[in-house]
């Protein structure tokens, strides 16, 4: 049986040669049917996956969230880029059936402008309610400890009940 | 003094009597502000639907297109329960709640509706054929009806009495079929 099989010194070469050929051949073949070209990538997956949130990971975006949900998720987003989806198709895909709160960045409508009002207007107001005490602190004078009273000091209207104190003081001292 | 400068005092005290208007719609921007981050903490804070009130109102469609609405459901025992193909525990009590249907399935006075919460339709659909179930399921599209329930996950199952109130809210799954029809049992002579 072996015999059969054995090389006569005629045939090898060129038999060698296919059997490399073929043997060559045979996983690049292999590797052809298996990668898609037009199969989305993690990457491209991800990309998108970074700007959304499921509701049961909350807090951990979906392209590192380890739950099965998410991996579901994952799966579905790459199955509608497969079938040619763009990014705003899938995330409208998701927010119709999940709600808002699956993006990252809350569309602007509603009650999601205060999110993109708020912080630009309360950061105004911080600036000018900075600017104005700036501006009362240098209008105050500063008075150092042994200087000689100003005349505007000087010109202050006496108190009357502290005058009539400091005179009931000294009628008593004499 | 001279008239100048009394000119000047003068317009100092009116400036100062008139209101300002600035601050005084700033302050009422920070209290609405103040007022709607209260609301949603509040909101945030309450816990799921209180037993004896009665529950939120919902409308879902189902994987069969069938549209059900809880005002369609009116003098009926109603078990909402909430699940998810990805849910370990929602797998421990799938056979105890279809075998619990099959008891009821009959009767008029009784529907079990399921709630798939954040899941996908393929999966959820895989998920009711593989543990065969064949009573109502819709998905909870944008998650309104489990916002509307505050749930805090899944399972939750939500049992409304024939009167319209809810009678019981189980968290995490049911353990047997007796669990169950002794918790629906003693509402259908409502």
């Amino acid at each position: 049986m072996l015999r059969n099989f054995q090389l006569t010194n005629r045939q090898s070469p060129i038999t060698i040669l296919l059997l490399i050929l073929v043997s060559l051949a045979i996983p690049v073949t292999a590797f052809a049917q298996d990668a898609d070209p037009t199969a989305p990538t993690d990457d491209e997956v991800n990309a998108i996956a970074k700007e959304m949130y499921c509701p049961v990971c909350e807090n951990v975006p979906l392209d590192v969230c380890g739950t099965q949900a998410c991996a579901d998720w994952r799966e579905e987003i790459r199955m509608k880029l497969a079938e040619g989806w763009s990014e705003d198709q899938i995330k409208q895909y998701f927010t119709d059936r999940f709600g808002d709160r699956v993006l990252a960045e809350p569309p602007r409508q509603g009650f999601n402008w205060l999110v993109y009002v708020v912080p630009p207007i309360a950061f105004l107001a911080g600036v000018i309610i900075l600017i104005r005490g700036v501006q009362s602190w240098r209008r105050i004078e500063p008075v150092s400890v042994g200087d000689e009273p100003s005349p505007q000091a000087e010109e202050i209207p006496a108190d009357d009940y502290v005058e009539r104190f400091e005179e009931e003081l000294r009628r008593r001292e004499q | 003094m001279t008239e100048a400068e009394n000119t000047t005092g003068v317009e100092k005290a009116r400036e100062s009597s008139r209101p300002k208007w600035g601050q005084m719609i700033a302050w009422v921007v920070l209290l609405l502000l103040l007022a709607i981050v209260a609301l949603g903490l509040k909101r945030t804070q309450e816990g799921p639907v209180s037993v004896g009130k009665k529950p939120p109102a919902f409308e879902l469609t189902t994987y069969q297109g069938e549209i059900i609405s809880s005002a369609d459901l009116k003098g009926k025992v109603v078990v909402l329960n909430f699940w998810a193909s990805w849910c370990v525990p929602c797998e421990q009590e799938a056979d105890e709640l279809e075998a619990a249907w099959q008891t009821y399935k009959d009767r008029d006075d009784v529907i079990f509706l399921g709630v798939a919460w954040s899941d996908m339709d393929t999966k959820a659909r895989e998920y009711l054929d593989k543990f065969g179930i064949t009573y109502p399921n819709a998905p909870d599209l944008g998650t309104r009806t489990s916002q509307a329930f505050r749930i805090r996950g899944v399972p939750e199952t939500y049992i409304i009495g024939k009167d319209g109130l809810l009678a019981h809210v189980q968290i995490g799954p049911f353990s047997s079929v007796s669990q169950i029809t002794a918790l629906i049992d003693p509402l259908l002579d409502q």
